[in-house]
């Protein structure tokens, strides 16, 4: 099944090509953390595309429990980011 | 017949899942950038439900485009409404996309000579092998809680630290203006449905896709709904209360590995017998303290009176103090 495989990690790929530009591109916080949050997803998805096994074989679980783990903490990242972001705004204002 | 139709489904789906990408990154308007993200993040469901990751598709669809998707709405108010515009100079541009060209190849060839050169190490039979002894029957519990439980109760420290962080920089968000009949009347449908579907997911993560995580994310999701519909009406938190919820996950992880250590000698080493019980207790806690991190974080700072709690139990302390005066 190497073709899925190297479909989804090629897209992958590209989700972190596309992410990576972006953030470096951009100024403002807002779509920088959208663009980091896109390039996470393209790590998520080369990790899951190595672990798809094909239709009939069990994919490997221990990628996907890392990968929960990663959605959690970029979660985590993103909300923190934000409160981050708003204080410097905040301060900015006074 | 049916591998060609894979092989089509496939492919949209990955053209859509890029085209999605490249325009939340390109588009000018805020706005319109985090709703193709959110977008993205369900068509990502779509992706790991493919890639025979169920577990993958309820927390990208709860977590990845849920929560993190009304984080974003809440946060664009924060911002001043300028549009994104790129102020690099053309020469930088024409650098960075250069580079990123450069290294976008360079990753796609590592990867195309990494598939081919062998089937690298599969995990799988080792988790299939250990699973009668972890207690669950879902592989990626077992490895989320039993076989690799040590990175699980760090996640929970981040989690904790991200809004530990959250709630010492701000404010609480001022509420939003009261959203109108459609969506209340929909609460009161949504919010038991929303409730009654975490509990079954923390249950039956134990044999099928689910667990804390998708769970607790699904709490918190009911939470931030109840706040959107009523924001003048709801009652806060108790703030002593909430400050329990947050850290109870973690509290009762720890407890649980130091009991395991004093009978195995290893931290986290359950005993075969109690595993099962003792990952739906923690996953119970950990469910609680997810829900409780997600909505505080969606709030984007301190609730209400928040430091009134220490303020209390400090001004009994001076009181004492002053009576021994």
């Amino acid at each position: 099944m190497i073709s899925e495989q190297l479909l989804y990690s090629l897209a992958g790929v590209g989700l972190f090509g596309i992410g990576l530009r972006a953030t470096l591109l951009h100024h403002m916080l807002l779509p920088r953390l959208l663009a980091l949050n896109v390039c996470g997803a393209g790590v998520f998805l080369i990790f899951i595309a190595i672990a798809y096994g094909g239709l009939k074989i069990m994919a490997d679980p221990v990628p996907h429990a890392l990968v929960l783990t990663g959605i959690v903490v970029a979660v985590s990242a993103t909300a923190m980011a934000l409160a981050l972001g708003r204080r410097l705004e905040a301060l900015d204002d006074e | 017949m049916i591998e060609l139709l894979w092989s089509i489904f496939d492919i949209t789906l990955v053209l859509l899942l890029l085209a999605l990408a490249w325009n939340t990154c390109s588009t000018r308007d805020v706005m319109r950038a985090v709703t193709l993200f959110i977008a993205m993040g369900l068509l990502l469901a779509i992706v790991w439900a493919r890639l025979k990751a169920p577990d993958l598709a309820l927390a990208e669809a709860v977590i990845g485009a849920g929560i993190s998707g009304a984080l974003l709405l809440s946060a664009i108010r924060d911002y001043p409404s300028t549009p994104m515009v790129s102020q690099r100079s053309t020469l930088i541009e024409g650098i960075i996309n250069i580079l990123t060209l450069a290294l976008t190849i360079l990753m796609s060839w590592a990867v195309w000579h990494g598939l081919n050169m062998s089937d690298g190490v599969r995990l799988s039979g080792q988790v299939i092998s250990q699973l009668p002894v972890s207690g669950v029957s879902n592989p990626v519990t077992a490895v989320l809680l039993n076989f690799r439980a040590y990175d699980t109760l760090l996640e929970l420290a981040v989690v904790l630290t991200a809004v530990l962080t959250v709630l010492t920089l701000n404010e609480k968000r001022a509420d939003y203006v009261v959203s109108g009949r459609l969506l209340q009347g929909m609460t009161h449908w949504l919010v038991p449905l929303l409730v009654v579907t975490s509990g079954y997911l923390l249950w039956v993560g134990a044999h099928a896709p689910g667990g804390a995580f998708q769970a607790g994310a699904m709490l918190a999701a009911a939470m931030i709904l109840l706040r959107l519909a009523y924001p003048s009406k709801q009652q806060e938190f108790n703030n002593v209360l909430l400050r329990v919820l947050l850290v109870i996950g973690i509290f009762t992880f720890v407890l649980v590995g130091l009991w395991m250590m004093s009978l195995n000698d290893d931290f986290l080493a359950f005993t075969p017998a109690w595993a099962g019980t003792l990952i739906l207790i923690i996953e119970t806690a950990a469910t609680v303290s997810i829900a409780a991190a997600l909505t505080l974080a969606y709030r984007g700072g301190r609730p209400k009176d928040w430091e009134d709690a220490n303020r209390t139990s400090r001004s009994i302390a001076e009181n004492g103090g002053q009576d021994d005066q």
